[in-house]
This record gives C-alpha cells, structure tokens and sequence, in this order.
C-alpha cells in the first residue's frame, strides 16, 4: 500500500497519458468509424467494398500486431515520428474504427427504411439523408455499443506499454520491478486508475441514452 | 422550361419494365399524366400499383423504358436524382414522419436544406399549410404524438411545402383506423379541385369516384383498363376489372 502512495507521481503521469491516447485515438476512430460505415452505406459499390476489406482486416488482426505494424514497420516504410506515442495512436485509432464502423452500422440498419426514403423524396441527397435523419436517429441504439467500444480502447491501451510508452500500464510494469515484494498493490493501483476512466464512461453511456431517447 | 419528351404529359412513362427476381412485377407500362389530371391507380394487391408509383420518383429501379417528370428523364443517382425528386411530392402508406423532429420540423425540412429557403419564410409558409390541412396547433409537437390521420395530413404538408409538380401518394389511408380516412381524403380532394396533378394509389373508391379524372386498373403487372371513372365502374371492360369489382360490390 505505501508503494502506490510513495509511487502517486508515477502513477497520475502513467493515468494522463493513459487518458490522452485514449481520449485522441478515441476521437480520432470516432470520425474514422462513422466514414467507414457512411461508406458501407453508400450507393458506390467500391466504397462498400473498401469499407468491408477495412472493417474485416482490422478488426480480424490482433491488436498487438497492428501495434507492432504501427511502430516498427511503419517508420522503415517512410513514416517517421518522433515519439511512440503518434505509433500508439495509429495503431488504437485504426482498430477501433473498424468496430465503431460496425456499430455505426448496425444503428443504421435499425433506423427503419421509410425514414430514408421520405428524406429522399423531398429531394435530399446521401449526406442530407445520413446526417440529418439516419443518423441522428441512430444515435440511440449505437450510443451504448459505442460506449463499449470505448471502454475496450480505454483498456487496449495498455498495450502501448510494450512499445515503450509509459502509460498505466507502462509504469505498473516499471514498479512492478522497483517493489517486487509489494506487486499486488501495484497492480491493484494500476485497475483503480483504469477504472477511474471507464467507469465514468459507462455512466456517461446511460447519461445520454435518457438524453437522446425518441419516441416512436 | 425545357422541351418535353411525349406531348404535354408531365409525367411519362413508355415501356417500363421491373422484375423482382422470377417475378415480372411491371409489364410493359405506359402512361401519360396531363398537368393537373388526377389519376386513381387501383388493382388487387401483387398487381404492382405500388412498385409503380415507387419508380416514378425511382424509390424503385427500373429494368427498362424510360420515366419522364416534365420532359426530363429521371436520373440514375445523386444530385441530379435528388434534384428531381423535389419536384415530385410523395406521400406514404405508413407516414414515415421524421421520428426525431417536431412537425414543424418535418415540414421545414425540406425547404431548408434542399431549397435553402431562409428559415423564417419556411416557418411561416410550413405553418400555412398545417393550417389548411388542419394541425397547426400540432405544430410543436413529435410525430408519435399525433394520431394516424393527423401524421398522414402532416405528411401531405411536408410533401406540399417543396411546391411539386405532381404528388404521388402510395396507399395513403391503408395504415389509418376507418374514422380517420376521410379527414385525409378530404385535404386530398381539397387538392384535387385546386389542380395538383395527383397520382393516387388506393383501395377508396369512393376518392377515385368523386375526384379522379382518369382510373387506371392494374393486373399482374399491366395495365389493364385505363378510363374515366364513370367508364369504369359502370361499364369495365376486361372480365379481371369486371371480377374485381364485384368482389367490391358484395360487401
């Protein structure tokens, strides 16, 4: 116990940067998402098709792989960054997309199809339909998948620890070794800082349900 | 305006033909809508009077033929779709009002997004029409809110407030309790009188009676009879318009 008080710097260090890959990719596989499924829904077939290679490669291939693809390929390939970090993000925001995409979808499909199709006839077009009618009301449906999804980046992130960014995960590793006689608490230090993230975020899930709840 | 295809119809179609899989649901269609004209299609159900009116404003793709609004071919997808489509107001069985907004919403909607009408000017002219189809009080309120016939009347309105060319309406009364039929039929003859150029598809006889200027009678993908109601239900001609009406008559 007196090692998680004595190691609190390292630990609120480790949580910010836990929280900031978490928040950025988050936001980052958020936008990447909804594209991915407006392309899945669209009338071009390729941009279907891309979108289903994307989503099936993504979210088929382990995440430690597309870390490693993400931190070491990558920079031999020309891409350089100068921090893992960016590496981190790459590979966190790509995943998560792929399963935001589905969500997105899912919450599409249950919007019911005369909705579309009266937007259609007064003359909107594929962007107007999606974002002013489809997806507005997709919201409530996709919001606690979504929040799932979220919950899932927030502890994925851990894997960013192996990569030599020292986040929660990082830093329980690294203390791990410095008190070896105390590796319990440690941990525990560890999971009560992840949760100090996800569980706001579950709250937040049922926060905004109640929020956007339509009548039908 | 530009030069139209077949005479002064402004709505056209010549040759239309659409299979589902196996099953040929518009055989060969032809038909010309004058401005202004009312047109009742009525037929069995399976008869594909509701794939019909669906392709006119290409809700349904066609195989092959052509369909015309105004002497313009219909587009095959995007802008130009949309644009069209505009011009040509469509009204549903089952309503499908936007779920999430209010009814003023709905009716400004359009206007707004599409014809970047100022959204004052679209409020004003959105709560005349609730008025003349007699909910403007409901103004405020969601869609769930109101009943069956007052969401139709709605949907009349928000169709009304894009100023079509020609109102399309797909089994307008099918999904309403049998009280609230004529309060919808009633703003659709209202219409009728005031010259819209209406494409009805119904099972009301009694609307094809009082404001159709033309019934066109459907069968297993064709037309089969096309006439005055008067003609038709007087006097049809095919024994399959013959047949149908009288399983009418007997109740």
């Amino acid at each position: 116990m007196d090692a998680v008080i004595a190691s609190l710097p390292e630990y609120w260090d480790g949580f910010l940067r836990t929280l900031y890959l978490s928040v950025i990719s988050g936001i980052i596989a958020l936008i990447v998402g909804t594209l991915l499924a407006a392309m899945r829904v669209s009338p071009v077939a390729a941009l279907r098709g891309f979108s289903m290679f994307y989503v099936e490669v993504a979210r088929n291939t382990p995440l430690t792989i597309i870390f490693f693809f993400a931190a070491i390929v990558l920079p031999r390939l020309g891409v350089k960054f100068e921090q893992f970090e960016v590496a981190a993000i790459i590979a966190l925001s790509s995943y998560t997309a792929a399963f935001i995409a589905e969500a997105v979808r899912s919450g599409v499909n249950s919007v019911p199809v005369g909705q579309a199709e009266a937007a259609r006839s007064v003359g909107m077009t594929f962007t107007q339909v999606l974002g002013f009618i489809v997806l507005p009301q997709a919201v409530r449906t996709v919001v606690p998948p979504l929040i799932n999804i979220l919950i899932a980046l927030v502890k994925n992130s851990s894997v960013a620890g192996a990569f030599f960014v020292l986040e929660l995960f990082g830093y329980g590793r690294q203390l791990s070794n410095d008190y070896g006689n105390q590796v319990l608490w440690i941990l525990l230090g560890v999971a009560f800082f992840y949760l100090l993230i996800t569980v706001p975020l579950g709250l937040l899930a049922h926060f905004v349900e109640r929020k956007v709840a339509i009548a039908r | 305006m530009t030069t139209q295809a077949s005479g002064d119809a402004l709505v056209s179609l010549n040759g239309v033909n659409k299979h589902y899989g196996q099953l040929h649901v518009l055989k060969d269609i032809n038909l010309q809508v004058k401005k202004g004209e009312v047109v009742v299609v009525i037929g069995p159900s399976g008869s594909g009077k509701s794939t019909l009116c669906r392709a006119i404003n290409r809700l349904e793709t066609i195989d092959d033929g052509d369909i015309a609004i105004d002497g313009k071919k219909l587009p095959e997808e995007g802008k130009d779709l949309a644009h069209l489509r505009a011009d040509v107001g469509m009204v549903f069985q089952s309503f499908n009002l936007f779920a999430h907004k209010t009814i003023l919403e709905n009716v400004t909607l359009g206007p707004i997004k599409v014809k970047k009408v100022a959204k004052g000017t679209a409020d004003k002219e959105a709560m005349a029409l609730l008025e003349r189809v007699g909910v403007g009080h409901q103004a405020p309120k969601l869609p769930a809110q109101l009943s069956g016939g007052q969401q139709q009347r709605v949907a009349i309105a928000r169709a009304l407030a894009m100023k079509p060319k020609v109102m399309l309406f797909d089994e307008p009364t099918s999904a309403l309790d049998p009280e609230m039929i004529n309060e919808v039929l009633d703003v659709m003859i209202q219409l009728a009188k005031e010259g819209m150029t209406m494409i009805v598809v119904t099972h009301e006889m009694g609307f094809a009676r009082k404001a159709a200027d033309r019934v066109v009678f459907m069968a297993d993908g064709q037309i089969v009879e096309d006439a005055t109601p008067e003609e038709f239900f007087t006097n049809p001609k095919s024994t399959r318009a013959k047949d149908f009406l009288s399983k009418l008559l007997t109740h």
